[in-house]
């Protein structure tokens, strides 16, 4: 300020002069570090916070895509949605710890009807097994529960009602370990190709039906995007994407079939774990396939308790999730005779008129085998040999094909599918094992076993015994290759993709059969054999099958196993024009073949032809 | 500022002109349009941001506001054509008012959030501790005038800042750092004006950064709180505001993303998401320069800051005026409680301060801070009058 001397009144100091030239200063100072921070803030970094000023204010809200249904190959639903009311938690906007969550617990318990406790481990428990998520501490709440907290949310900080679709199985047990659960897709699943694109949250199948054909059943759920404010309240909607139910998948399972094969293993196995194949030979559709002990898996719509779960899964239980249809690997018995027949036959090692004696008993390799109950069948080619179920024959053949090469036996028996998974769409299928020189030899080089390969395992692989482990689908396979003249199908259940409405969209392929050749005269011997053991004076399931309307060709089983009763065994192929079937089943402990096994047989096999239902036990008394 | 005003021309153009201005606008005309100015940005401000924070009543700020800001002026006109001078002799009256109004507000005050600030009056909440940094201007100016000779003794020093300390511990009390903070600047202004020795500025250097280590580090080791946790908070949210999203550190960064989404002109009223959707916390109050920011971008934020600085500028050039030493005192005092009050809002708002609770001078919402900025502002038109008033005395009496 410079002005005149007689104009300042009173004059400044030189040093006050200073001094608010230091003030003034100061504030210049001042203003230029708050001009350049905006600068800095609005003009270099503007774009980034007006990023981040958008993402303040939308929320995506996911909406749930129903799944599809499941229905059988007659259009009956298997499986399909209700809408089920979920509390879920969202752990970041939850009260401070101590005393107003406390309080929140105590609230929402009231609410809920659980204790306070058990609301929070719920939260521990699921936050431990996935971090981030939201937290869902009842599925199904009552609509008195739903409107109590949605008109309430802001005294409910942190918890959310929604609608969700929960899984329904509206004929319980039936079928009850081929559809397997749902779930949020976990980390590790989404890393999978099949999966890719799915969103964190997305429910998606994890297991059984639900897995193999999870893309189809799968839809694409939708998103409203909505503007909130600070307290998450929502604003408006800025976008809305539909959600895209999923579409419907028909299996060729028959409802009808399923369910009285599940009850025939109950009526004819007793209660014992049990399970039964049936499948179209010509092509591999799975008409039925059933396990017991069985479950209702409509317990999985809800969160599981954990004492539950051990449950399903524990061995004195009978691990009903376990599903012994693919999965059941076991000594197979007599029913292992159509293979050891074709492996002769192929090999010329014997031909359909080969006759072998059958004392009761022979010695090979300084070991007797011996036939159940040492019964001495005399003079026996292969048809009558089947039809018995000499076990002498069979050794003989067993000892014969040992040591030749190429190992009829063996790769006879894997070409019809034994030792590896069929290719099932099922997750969970196992291969079993099939027992051959190269295999024990190994083992026994590792000094896992007492000896190496011996004739006498082959002498027990002609019978289904020693080591070899087969599960009834694997069976099933074998004889419809045999029946439908050499195709070894692919077993499938799925049939075809549907809209919702049921209109046809896709057919699903099952995947190419391999094809073996067994020349048709070798083919008929052993039919006929089996269509004697079934139907001729004589036949180990003749009694069993004793007025049965329609030619049977099957046979009976007595595995042997180690340290329990002997498992009952029956595979049977039914010819018919337009709806042939093989049926395989299997009781564990369930005593000779024609006791239990061969009855279910009868049971399912009246069932898919219309025939009276009756169970009929038979008594004879060969492996 | 007129060097190119020359000796030969001026005693002409004073004779013409003076009693014909004086007449005309007796108060400083630059000043009244930062004011005027501030208000009318205020209150734009208001009227867009709180339109939605009363249901029912979306101009229910902005209408207190615009009367606050009215009265201000009446009263802003009213002290200017006092002779301040007169104010010096009642020192002893304002100190114990401010005294007593801030021992009355801890006894029987409202509180906001924990803190008690005000007393709820039939239109609105006086703040006694806003009008006691005027109170304490003056007395403080002219307990200094008083002692002018011994200005270079320890014991004036000393008296002036335990006057200052002694309000300004029980505002932080209340508690309320920042206002607490301005008292003792306010003291150090006006020790600085009346020419206090640079050694004594040291020594009361060297005496805070004891006082601050012990409050807040030796003190709260031996279990003594001095600050309140919130406090703390504040201060380490600032330092670091990324660590605690949730809290302190949240304002922060919202006011930031506020600014920063303005960029140059700004999104507008209506796409204010920050603002409108009540991301940013206290809009209308503590970070309404957040909102101008965020609604007007670079350009507004940067009028704002320039009507700020054109108010400094006058305050500097007025006590440069000053008729007399008092004058100069409470010019400077001023001036520093403003400038004060800008930086530390302003820098909070872009994060460069931490949270104190000052708000933006006539800019924020709120009866006892408008109110006490135009008594302020009043001081200075008063010894910028008074100074005119000198210098025309020597030819004619004084025209009112």
């Amino acid at each position: 300020m410079i002005r005149l001397p007689d104009d300042r009144t009173p004059p400044i100091t030189p040093q006050l002069a200073l001094r608010i030239a230091l003030l003034g200063g100061v504030a210049l100072a001042l203003f230029a570090i708050i001009f350049f921070r905006l600068w800095y803030l609005e003009i270099l970094s503007g774009d980034k916070y007006l990023a981040e000023a958008k993402e303040n204010r939308v929320r995506v809200i996911k909406v749930q895509a129903p799944r599809g249904d499941v229905v059988d190959r007659n259009g009956t639903v298997l499986v399909d949605n209700r809408v089920g009311i979920a509390v879920q938690i969202e752990p970041q906007k939850l009260p401070p710890e101590g005393a107003p969550r406390a309080s929140l617990y105590r609230r929402l318990g009231r609410v809920l009807n659980m204790r306070p406790a058990r609301v929070r481990s719920e939260i521990v428990q699921q936050r431990k097994a996935v971090p981030y998520s939201n937290v869902t501490i009842k599925t199904d709440a009552s609509s008195a529960q739903y409107s109590y907290l949605f008109e309430r949310q802001q005294k409910f900080p942190g918890v959310t009602v929604s609608r969700v679709y929960l899984r329904r199985y509206p004929h319980h047990n039936l079928g009850a370990q081929l559809f397997g659960t749902v779930g949020e897709i976990s980390p590790e699943d989404q890393r999978l190709s099949r999966f890719r694109g799915v969103k964190q949250g997305t429910i998606v199948g994890k297991g059984g039906i639900e897995a193999t054909y999870d893309r189809y059943l799968r839809g694409r759920e939708g998103a409203t995007r909505v503007q909130v404010d600070a307290n998450g309240r929502p604003k408006g909607e800025l976008q809305k994407e539909e959600p895209q139910g999923g579409k419907q998948v028909k299996l060729s399972l028959d409802l009808d079939l399923q369910k009285a094969g599940q009850e025939a293993l109950i009526e004819a196995g007793g209660g014992l774990p049990s399970a039964f194949v049936a499948l179209d030979p010509r092509n591999g559709e799975v008409v039925g396939m059933g396990s017991h002990p069985t479950f209702d898996p409509n317990v999985f719509s809800k969160p599981v308790k954990p004492s539950l779960f051990r449950r399903l899964n524990s061995e004195e239980h009978g691990a009903p999730l376990f599903n012994r249809a693919i999965a059941g690997t076991y000594p197979t018995g007599s029913t292992f005779k159509l293979i050891t027949a074709t492996a002769g036959l192929q090999s010329g090692v014997i031909t359909p008129g080969t006759v072998l004696d059958d004392p009761g008993s022979v010695t090979i390799g300084n070991i007797e085998f011996q036939n159940a109950g040492r019964v001495a069948n005399g003079a026996v080619a292969l048809r009558q040999a089947i039809q018995v179920s000499s076990d002498v024959y069979f050794y003989k053949v067993g000892a014969q094909l040992n040591g030749v090469r190429g190992e009829p036996l063996q790769s006879w028996a894997r070409k019809l599918g034994i030792g590896r998974p069929t290719g099932i769409d099922l997750p969970g299928e196992f291969g079993g094992l099939l027992p051959t020189p190269k295999w024990r030899d190994a083992l026994f080089r590792k000094k896992k076993t007492d000896r190496p390969w011996a004739i006498g395992d082959n002498v027990n692989l002609s019978v289904g015994q020693g080591d070899l482990q087969a599960t009834p689908l694997q069976m099933a396979v074998a004889y419809a290759t045999i029946a439908n003249g050499g195709r070894v199908v692919r077993p499938h259940l799925g049939l075809e993709v549907e809209d919702a409405e049921g209109r046809l969209q896709q057919r699903i392929d099952p995947g190419a059969t391999r094809r073996v050749k067994v020349s048709d005269a070798n083919r008929q011997a052993i039919l006929d054999g089996l269509r004697l053991a079934a139907g001729a004076p004589g036949g180990t399931s003749s009694d069993v099958f004793g007025g049965f309307p329609r030619p049977v060709y099957g046979k009976t089983g007595t595995a042997e196993r180690p340290g329990q009763e002997d498992q009952s065994w029956y595979v049977a192929y039914v010819p018919d024009k337009r709806r042939p079937i093989v049926v395989a089943v299997t009781v564990e402990k369930g005593g000779f073949g024609a006791e239990s096994a061969a009855p279910a047989a009868r049971l399912i096999l009246s069932k898919w032809f219309g025939v009276k239902s009756e169970l009929v036990v038979g008594d004879d008394r060969t492996r | 500022m007129s060097a190119a005003a020359g000796p030969i021309k001026r005693p002409a153009d004073e004779v013409v002109t003076r009693p014909a201005r004086a007449a005309v606008l007796p108060l400083d005309p630059m000043l009244l349009l930062a004011v005027l100015g501030l208000v009318a940005c205020s209150l734009i401000t208001l009227s867009t941001a709180t339109r939605d924070d009363v249901p029912g009543d979306p101009d229910y700020y902005v209408v207190r506001q615009a009367t606050y800001a009215v009265i201000g002026l009446v009263l802003m006109f009213v002290v200017s054509r006092f002779d301040y001078s007169r104010l010096r002799e009642l020192k002893y009256g304002f100190y114990v008012l401010m005294i007593s109004g801030i021992l009355l507000v801890l006894a029987v005050g409202g509180a906001t959030r924990g803190s008690k600030r005000w007393f709820e009056l039939p239109f609105f909440r006086f703040q006694p501790s806003e009008l006691g940094k005027l109170f304490l201007i003056l007395a403080l100016s002219a307990f200094v005038v008083d002692r002018l000779r011994r200005i270079n003794d320890r014991d004036t020093t000393a008296r002036v800042m335990l006057l200052a300390l002694f309000p300004a511990m029980l505002v932080m009390a209340q508690p309320d750092l920042g206002t607490g903070l301005v008292y003792v600047l306010v003291a150090l202004a006006i020790l600085f004006v009346a020419g206090t020795s640079w050694r004594h500025f040291a020594a009361l250097a060297a005496l805070g950064t004891v006082a601050v280590t012990l409050a807040l580090v030796a003190a709260p080791a031996v279990g003594v709180q001095i600050l309140k946790p919130y406090q703390v908070d504040r201060l380490t949210a600032f330092m670091n505001p990324s660590d605690n999203p949730g809290d302190q550190g949240y304002q922060q960064n919202q006011s930031r993303i506020a600014i920063g989404s303005g960029q140059k002109t700004g999104r507008g009223p209506e796409q204010a998401t920050q603002t409108r959707l009540n991301f940013l916390p206290e809009h209308h109050t503590d970070f309404v320069f957040a909102v101008v920011g965020e609604q007007y971008g670079f350009a507004g934020a940067a009028l704002v800051l320039s009507l700020y600085a054109l108010l400094i500028w006058r305050g500097l050039r007025i006590l440069t005026m000053a008729k007399n030493l008092y004058g100069a005192l409470v010019a400077g005092g001023i001036v520093c409680m403003l400038l004060f009050h800008v930086f530390v809002n302003v820098g909070m708002t872009v994060g460069i301060m931490p949270i104190t609770g000052v708000p933006l001078p006539l800019m924020s919402y709120g009866g006892s801070s408008v109110l006490v900025t135009f008594l302020a502002i009043g001081l200075l038109q008063s010894i910028y009058v008074q100074s005119r008033a000198a210098v025309a005395s020597k030819r004619a009496a004084v025209p009112f």
